[in-house]
């Protein structure tokens, strides 16, 4: 196969991870679905697309965070850096009369180089167009949602929406590639490479 | 063993150590990568080396017996430390780092290594004998005590630094000469200086560089990068220079240490809009007499006058010298220096002269004007007074020096014009000898002409030409220079001086301004002074200053004095924590309350330098283009006055005036300037000020002035390469390239050069950057493409092959699929069209609604609440229970295999049922149906029952219904009997196109649903009749009956699918007929109209339910008025609000592509002749006629794909030029028709079933209407329960629109009288009357006559191309024709078509069973309108006769073609198959 040749026609892109939680300082209850979203040159080869957490509360005491310590694994391959997986979170969480509603969407791309990265993505909704629609959808527990989570992935007609942020949302990766300098792509910089040549431990010598 | 635990006992600390040593000297700065490959065998080799060192001496001093004893059994700790001190001192070339680790380690026996050390350091040269001595130590020691009681010993701190020293390194403080940096034979390079932008570098102090630097001098190898930059280190971060740069640097120890003292001391108009007209008067006295203060403190003059008998003194004195004679080369050459010298100072002084003599001419002037001003308006505003001090003069001996002057400039002159003149002399003999060296030439030919005028050979001819050519013109004679007359010359000098100087005798003037006149007190003055004074008396000013466009602090308001000079004074102490960028400094006018911006100053920024108490106060001149006028004596600002009585030579002023100012730095105790650090660049003298902005530098009025600005760029000396400077260094090249100019051409990206990431060849080239444009374009066959490989050898030239495939076949038309290349043609050009409206509908997709992104519950209004409470009482389970409305699912997170298809088969009505095989001859059938069995329910047919034909107890049909879509089938139970009733629910899966399951491509899904009715037949085909009560042998067959066709497209956009269709059925079905056998069920049934034809009730719709596509948001142009626009939409807005969902058309979109009033569609049309001359006597069946031509005009298959979303409409030429159309085009020709045949006749847009909305036409007949299907050809009663058409929105015909503003909508329950304003709204009233509008179609349609031969040719193609098929689709059975049968079925398809399909069944059914009595005989005719011949075999295939599987089976195939004007064919198949019986 092309992949143990040389000359790969793919390269790989493997993301461990985890949602690690939420900071939304007015709410509780909250659980988070994820996905990804990439471009038509990428495929996933293995893991979960998209999930779903489970509902995490607020700690005891000053803990403000919500927990969710939602693992995320997943391989890309792709062809074409175009088009990069960016994750979509959104979260969702009971309202006073117990009606699920969404509590936040955010999106972030899958950080480019590999090794360790924590992302804090803020969150935000969508406003209702008028005082009375925000009245009566708090009313009938039926807040404006974007029509898919994925929309706030992507930039094309954003600009007819309004929203409002709340609270962010903190993920963390574990990135790892493969073949991709060998595509050309040269995504690590070289402060990374010598950080990782240095890393071999040493003594200073005495000034 | 014991040397080897000796051995291991060294070699282990020195392992450590020389590991510790070893280690890679790694500093977070180095960014080299070292392969670590490379450590290992390094280290190899320094333990091997070190190996080497150390066996010997264990060899040499090998212990003895006795010494091993003691080694192990008395306690000496110091022994084997020495021994280690040895071994130290034997690997001299060790560091010394590596020692004092290891005397760390031995921490214990300090003292006796000490001892050790200290006898070592004395005699380090001698390695041997150490040894000796310490051989001896050890023996002695073993003798002696070893407890010996000692004082404590201190080590001297000199001692201890001393050894320290040689232990360890310390790193000197100096600076590091660069040679010692740079490796030999090379120079150090300065980055810089070579003009690379290097950036700043973290603040490290000197100390701490040099101590690095020296260090890592001391290693083995210096770093490249130390080569490369030397003098720091490097930051391997980069450092954002932003913001935070603008913040005085050191801001938390600093902060508010740096203070700005702003001094506004006052300012002095210069012209005020108050001044009066002696104002003006007097400030340019002022101004002139300041500028003569000015000439005469410079005094210029005087200088040059010096300068110039300096001058002439030389002169004279190099002559008086050296006698003319006397000069040598170099007095000449400096004589005629001193005399350009003088001639130059000479007229420089004269035009000093003249300066000064203006200058005091016009302040004479000025103040002669004011003198007469004041006398003229008989009051004096200002206190200006001209004195003219006289000074006498010697007049004699002025007049001498007057007459000197004269003199001497008349000989310089004359000199000088004497030089020139035999410089021109010398140049005009030089030409005269050219000239006449020209002339003789001349001559010489002439003779050499006239002389060989026979010889000379023709070449010599050409020759002299060319020589002549080669002389060229004659040149012309010089002439000789004049010499400039004496007298003239003196008579010039004279009026020059009388011009410019002095005359002799005259006293010199000295003006003197004074401001020691007298005003006139208010009360005497002229009301209009009296009103400009109070008004000067009612203004004040006051000045804002503004740090960083903030408002910092303004000053007080001060009264605006008569004199017009405001005193300020005031003195700002500005604590700044922010950078400075710029002071600027507003003054304003106040007047009452209000206060108006005057003007705004830009204070330059000071130096850190400018300190106050020494910076000198700066005057700022202002002004402000401010239009003011009065209607007292002020004269305004930019307003033409005059002084002269006249009204000549107008003057207009602007306000204007001086500000004067000071900005500095304050001074702190003890004498600290609170300044802001200067930058860290050796020339401090460019403040970093002036390096980080512009504006602050040169203010911003300086940033258009190219020139100061390139001075600016040039003095701070900006870094080119620091990439926040691009943009003005691009300005600058601009600009010191050429003149200094702005460019007058505009580039939005000027370095998009730079950033093309290829050329645009290689773009083309490459085939996968090709793959990757197309698939960013969105072109068809490469949307949503995925996986574009990364490299380009892996993208094969097939990719494309479809797509250029297209882009060739756009040319050439293809004209074997078409058989006909009229067709083709068409065909091409509806390609043209459908791509047009597809890339407009692409553009449209990426317009998004807040609903596209964003779903929201509507409000509910009142009386959706109202009904929501009502629900509540709702019961639960109803008796009747309807659909509900499902949510709604976006395209977007849809995927194959989510999406179904849910075809609910309810029941069916008037299935045909079999025949007895054995048949009767019929009753004769009804030949002729008039219009009124269509109002009336019919009653006659049943008079014609066959019941008692039928057999008892005999199944008179099992149908069963098939529903295919997208290649996968279902099919319900069989059911019995002629209403059957299934209400089965069929699942079929639906997959978009290429997986795509956005909107446009859900839209532009082609598949059709289609629903077969079939009747099961089961034959007993047990052959032995013994076996029959033990056996079921039978043979299943299927019949069709007949089909009903839904496009997807309407499912997907009405979302769903709800009603009874007429099922498709052939107008004869052998064996089957449609009469009910019934007739006992009693007499319901007999009230029920027995109709044309069978009916099915269904009930589809996608699971989940799709949003289906908005239309196309896009505003077309027009050729309307744009008033009837308005109106139309105006129109259309109110009936979409008044009655939702009722379709209401005013304008439509024509083909080209513009919006084109309805009603000009409509016009009467006439219909080919021969339709009308077919029954002359008949005008019912001639209508029918007509109505028959119309719908065999093919209905556009691919128009679906633009139903709602982008409808065009035809003209009624056009399409017939294209022969193909939807509902629109069908509906306007059949109108256009019945309206030429002088029937009454209306346009319909509604809704029908399955097509959504569609157009019907009505007609008036008889006092009734009809409603017409154009597609179909066929009419329906206002009343007719199986009408097609639901819902009615707007009736239309040429002269106005009428909307439904009925409560219904549907055919049966509404009227349609017009004129009825209650029930229908026009478009035009008297409000708004028809403007007369002209019609888009033709006057007149011209059809082409109908065609025969080719009608014939098409016939036979499409028979041979059909029996192919069918045999294709049979390949496990032999396919037999029956010549007889197909010859037969021939015979009657033209009798079919005259009676357009009606009824004549029964006849040929008992031609054929007469026939062929043997054959059990089932099959049909098809009757299709022609437009490509693959809907015909795809029509055929949907039959399933070819399906037979009886190994006795024959078939009968027939085809006709009946051609009508214009190229319209209605195409006949009829397909048979026989089954023997016998």
């Amino acid at each position: 196969y092309a992949m143990a040749t040389n000359n790969p026609s793919v390269f790989l892109v493997m993301i461990n991870g985890q949602i690690e939680g939420a900071n939304f300082p007015e709410y509780d209850d909250l659980y988070c679905k994820y996905c990804f979203v990439y471009g038509n040159d990428w495929a996933p080869t293995s893991g979960l697309e998209e999930g779903i957490s489970q509902i995490a509360c607020r700690g005891q005491g000053t803990q403000p965070a919500l927990v969710w310590n939602f693992p995320l694994e997943i391989t890309f391959k792709s062809t074409n850096p175009f088009g990069w997986p960016q994750i979509a979170v959104s979260v969702y969480g009971p309202d006073t009369f117990g009606n699920d509603v969404v509590r936040g969407y955010g999106a972030v791309h899958v950080p480019l180089t590999p090794g360790k990265h924590v992302r804090t993505v803020p969150m935000f909704v969508p406003e209702s167009t008028s005082r009375l629609q925000k009245f009566t959808s708090w009313l009938m527990g039926r807040r404006p949602e974007f029509t898919d989570p994925k929309v706030v992935a992507q930039g094309e007609g954003r600009e007819v929406t309004r929203v409002r942020s709340q609270g962010t949302v903190t993920i963390s990766f574990n990135i790892v590639t493969k073949d991709m300098k060998k595509l050309g792509y040269d995504a690590t910089p070289s402060e990374a490479l010598s950080a990782a040549e240095a890393r071999t431990p040493s003594l200073a010598h005495p000034l | 063993a014991e040397s080897l635990l000796q051995q291991e006992a060294l070699a282990e600390p020195a392992s450590r150590l020389q590991g510790l040593r070893d280690r890679d000297p790694l500093t977070r700065f180095d960014t080299e990568v070292r392969p670590p490959v490379r450590l290992v065998p390094e280290r190899c080799q320094r333990l091997r080396c070190r190996d080497d060192v150390a066996t010997p001496q264990v060899d040499s001093g090998l212990p003895t017996a006795e010494e091993a004893y003691n080694f192990f059994t008395f306690n000496f700790d110091p022994e084997p430390l020495e021994e280690a001190a040895e071994q130290k001192k034997e690997r001299r070339f060790v560091e010394d780092r590596g020692v004092e680790e290891e005397e760390e380690e031995g921490g214990g026996g300090g003292e006796e290594e000490a001892q050790v050390e200290d006898g070592g350091e004395g005699e380090s040269g001698s390695e041997e004998e150490d040894k000796e001595e310490d051989g001896e130590l050890f023996i002695d020691e073993t003798a002696q005590d070893f407890l010996e009681v000692k004082k404590a010993e201190y080590l001297g701190y000199h001692s201890r630094v001393q050894r320290e020293s040689e232990v360890l390194f310390t790193p000197s403080l100096r600076t590091v000469p660069t040679s010692c940096k740079v490796p030999e034979n090379m120079q150090p390079r300065y980055l810089e200086e070579e003009g690379l932008y290097v950036g700043e570098r973290p603040p490290v102090s000197l100390a701490n560089q040099n101590i690095l630097e020296n260090r890592i001098l001391q290693q083995d190898e210096v770093p490249s990068w130390l080569i490369l930059v030397p003098g720091t280190v490097r930051c391997p971060f980069p450092r954002y220079s932003g913001h935070a740069s603008r913040y005085v640097a050191g801001l938390g120890e600093t902060a508010g240490r740096c203070q700005l003292d702003v001094d506004v001391s006052g300012l002095i108009f210069s012209h005020h809009p108050l001044f009066s007209r002696e104002h003006v008067l007097g400030v340019r006295l002022v101004q002139l007499y300041d500028q003569h203060l000015n000439r005469q403190h410079r005094n210029i003059t005087g200088l040059l006058t010096d300068k110039l008998h300096g001058l002439r003194n030389a002169v004279r004195n190099i002559t008086d010298l050296h006698g003319d004679r006397g000069l040598n080369v170099v007095m000449r050459q400096r004589i005629a220096e001193y005399r350009l010298e003088v001639r130059n100072t000479r007229r420089l002084r004269d035009v000093e002269q003249e300066k000064d003599r203006t200058l005091l001419k016009s302040t004479l002037k000025v103040w002669k004007e004011m003198k007469a001003l004041r006398e003229f308006q008989r009051f004096t505003n200002t206190a200006y007074k001209l004195h003219l001090r006289k000074q006498e003069v010697n007049q004699s001996r002025d007049e001498q020096d007057f007459e000197e002057e004269i003199q001497m400039e008349l000989v310089e002159l004359q000199g000088e014009l004497e030089e020139e003149y035999q410089r021109k002399i010398s140049q005009y003999r030089q030409q005269l000898e050219e000239w006449k060296a020209w002339r003789k030439k001349q001559k010489k030919k002439k003779k050499k002409k006239k002389k060989e005028p026979n010889e000379g050979d023709k070449d010599d001819e050409d020759e002299d030409e060319q020589e002549e050519k080669d002389l060229g013109s004659e040149p012309p004679k010089p002439e000789p220079p004049e010499r400039q007359e004496l007298s003239l010359l003196e008579q010039q000098v004279r009026e020059k001086a009388a011009r410019i100087r002095r005359k002799p005798g005259e006293p010199i003037l000295v003006p003197e301004v004074t401001l020691s006149g007298n005003i006139t007190p208010n009360e005497q003055c002229p009301r209009g002074e009296f009103a400009r004074r109070e008004d000067v008396a009612r203004r004040s000013l006051f000045v804002k200053v503004l740090y960083n466009d903030k408002e910092v602090s303004r000053t007080d308001r001060r009264p605006l004095g008569a004199d017009f000079r405001v005193h300020f004074g005031q003195i700002f102490n500005l604590k700044i924590a922010n950078w400075p960028e710029s002071v600027r400094l507003q003054v304003f006018e106040a007047s009452g309350s209000s206060s108006a911006l005057l003007a705004e100053v830009f204070v330059p920024l000071p130096e850190s330098t400018v300190l106050t108490g020494s910076a000198p106060p700066q005057e700022l001149e202002f002004s402000s283009s401010q239009r003011v006028t009065f209607n007292h004596e002020g004269v305004g600002s930019d307003v033409p006055f005059s002084f002269e009585a006249d009204g000549s030579n107008k003057l207009t002023l602007l306000t204007s005036g001086k500000l004067s100012c000071c900005v500095s730095w304050a001074v702190g105790e003890n004498d600290i300037p609170l300044a802001p650090p200067t930058s860290q660049t050796p020339g401090g003298i460019h403040g970093a000020l002036r390096q980080t902005d512009a504006i602050a530098c040169i203010g911003a009025s300086g940033l258009s002035d190219m020139k100061r600005l390139s001075k600016w760029a040039a003095e701070s000396r900006l870094d080119p390469n620091d990439p926040s400077n691009v943009v003005l260094m691009q300005l600058l090249t601009v600009a010191s390239s050429g003149e200094v100019q702005v460019p007058d051409y505009f580039r939005l990206e000027q370095l998009q050069e730079e950033f093309n990431f290829v050329t645009d060849e290689e773009l083309q080239k490459s085939r996968r950057f090709r793959l990757l444009t197309l698939r960013s374009q969105e072109v068809v066959e490469f949307r949503n493409y995925k996986n574009v490989p990364a490299v380009e050898r892996e993208v094969s030239e097939k990719v494309f092959q479809d797509y250029e495939k297209r882009l060739r076949d756009g040319e050439v038309v293809d004209t074997k699929e078409h058989l006909d290349p009229h067709r083709a043609v068409v065909a091409k050009y509806l390609k043209k069209i459908r791509e047009s409206v597809m890339n407009r509908f692409l553009i449209a997709k990426h317009h998004f609604l807040l609903s596209d992104l964003v779903q929201e519950d509507e409000v509910p209004s009142i009386g959706v609440l109202g009904l929501n409470i009502f629900k509540l009482a709702e019961p639960k389970r109803p008796l009747k229970p309807r659909r509900k409305e499902r949510k709604k699912v976006t395209a977007q997170n849809l995927a194959d295999g989510n999406i179904k298809l849910l075809v609910n088969i309810i029941r069916a009505y008037d299935i045909p049922v079999r025949k007895p095989h054995p048949s009767k001859p019929a009753v004769a059938s009804k030949s002729a149906r008039s219009f009124t069995e269509a109002f009336v329910a019919a009653q006659s047919s049943q008079s014609a029952l066959h019941g008692n034909d039928w057999p008892l107890n005999q199944v008179q049909v099992r149908p069963f219904v098939e529903v295919t879509f997208q290649r996968s089938v279902r099919q319900t139970t069989t059911a019995d009997g002629p209403n059957p009733c299934w209400n089965e629910e069929l699942e079929l899966p639906f997959s978009a196109p290429n997986g795509d399951y956005s909107t446009s491509s859900l839209q532009s899904v082609k598949d059709e649903v289609f629903i077969n009715i079939f009747d099961e037949m089961t034959f007993d085909i047990t052959e032995d009749d013994r076996e029959r009560g033990s056996t079921v042998h039978t043979r299943i067959e299927k019949h069709w009956l007949g089909s009903v066709k839904i496009p997807f497209s309407t499912i997907y956009l009405q979302s769903r699918i709800d009603g009874t269709f007429k099922v498709q059925s052939p107008p004869v079905l052998l064996g089957y007929s449609k009469e009910r056998s019934l007739a006992g069920e009693g007499g319901y049934d007999s009230v029920l109209s027995l109709s044309e034809g069978s009916f099915v009730t269904l009930f589809i719709t996608i699971q989940p339910q799709l949003i289906p596509g908005e239309s196309v948001r896009e505003k077309f142009d027009s050729q309307e008025d744009e008033r009837l626009l308005h109106a139309a939409e105006a129109f259309q807005r109110d009936a979409a609000l008044r009655f939702p969902g009722r379709p209401c058309l005013t304008t439509v979109i024509d083909i080209s592509g513009k919006a084109v009033f309805i009603t000009r569609y409509v016009r009467p049309l006439s219909p080919p002749q021969e339709l009308l001359d077919a029954f002359p006597n008949s005008p019912q069946e001639a209508t029918e006629l007509v109505a028959r031509y119309v719908s065999l005009i093919p209905s556009l298959p691919d128009s679906v794909s633009f139903t709602s979303i982008c409808d065009l409409w035809s003209t009624s030429d056009q399409f017939l030029a294209l022969l193909a159309g939807d509902e629109e085009e069908h509906a306007v020709l059949l109108c256009c028709y019945f309206l030429a045949m002088g029937k009454k006749a209306w346009l319909i847009i509604g809704t029908a079933i399955p097509e959504g909305p569609t157009a019907y036409v009505l007609t008036y007949e008889q006092g009734r209407y009809l409603i017409w299907d154009p597609g179909r050809g066929q009419y329906y009663g206002q009343y007719d329960t199986f009408c097609p058409l639901q819902s009615v929105g707007c009736l239309i015909n040429a002269d106005n629109v009428w909307f439904n503003t009925q409560v219904y909508d549907a055919p049966m329950r509404m009227g349609f009288d017009v004129s009825r304003s209650k029930l229908w709204k026009p478009f035009f009233s008297r409000a708004f009357p028809n403007p007369g509008l002209s019609s888009v179609q033709p006057e007149e349609l011209v059809y082409r006559r109908v065609d025969k031969v080719a009608a014939a040719e098409l016939q036979d193609r499409i028979e041979k191309v059909l029996k192919e098929k069918i045999m294709e689709w049979r390949p496990r059975h032999p396919t037999r024709w029956n010549r007889y049968c197909t010859s037969t079925l021939r015979h009657f398809l033209p009798k079919l078509e005259q009676s357009r399909g009606r009824d004549v069944g029964d006849e040929h059914r008992l031609e054929l069973q007469s026939m062929l009595g043997d054959y059990r005989i089932s099959g049909f005719p098809l009757n299709v309108p022609f437009s490509e011949l693959q809907p015909i075999v795809e029509a055929v295939y949907s039959t399933g006769v070819h399906n037979v599987e009886v190994s006795n089976v024959e078939f009968a195939l027939a085809v006709y073609v009946h051609p009508y004007a214009s190229n319209v064919l209605s195409v006949w198949v009829y397909l048979a198959s026989l089954v023997r019986t016998r």
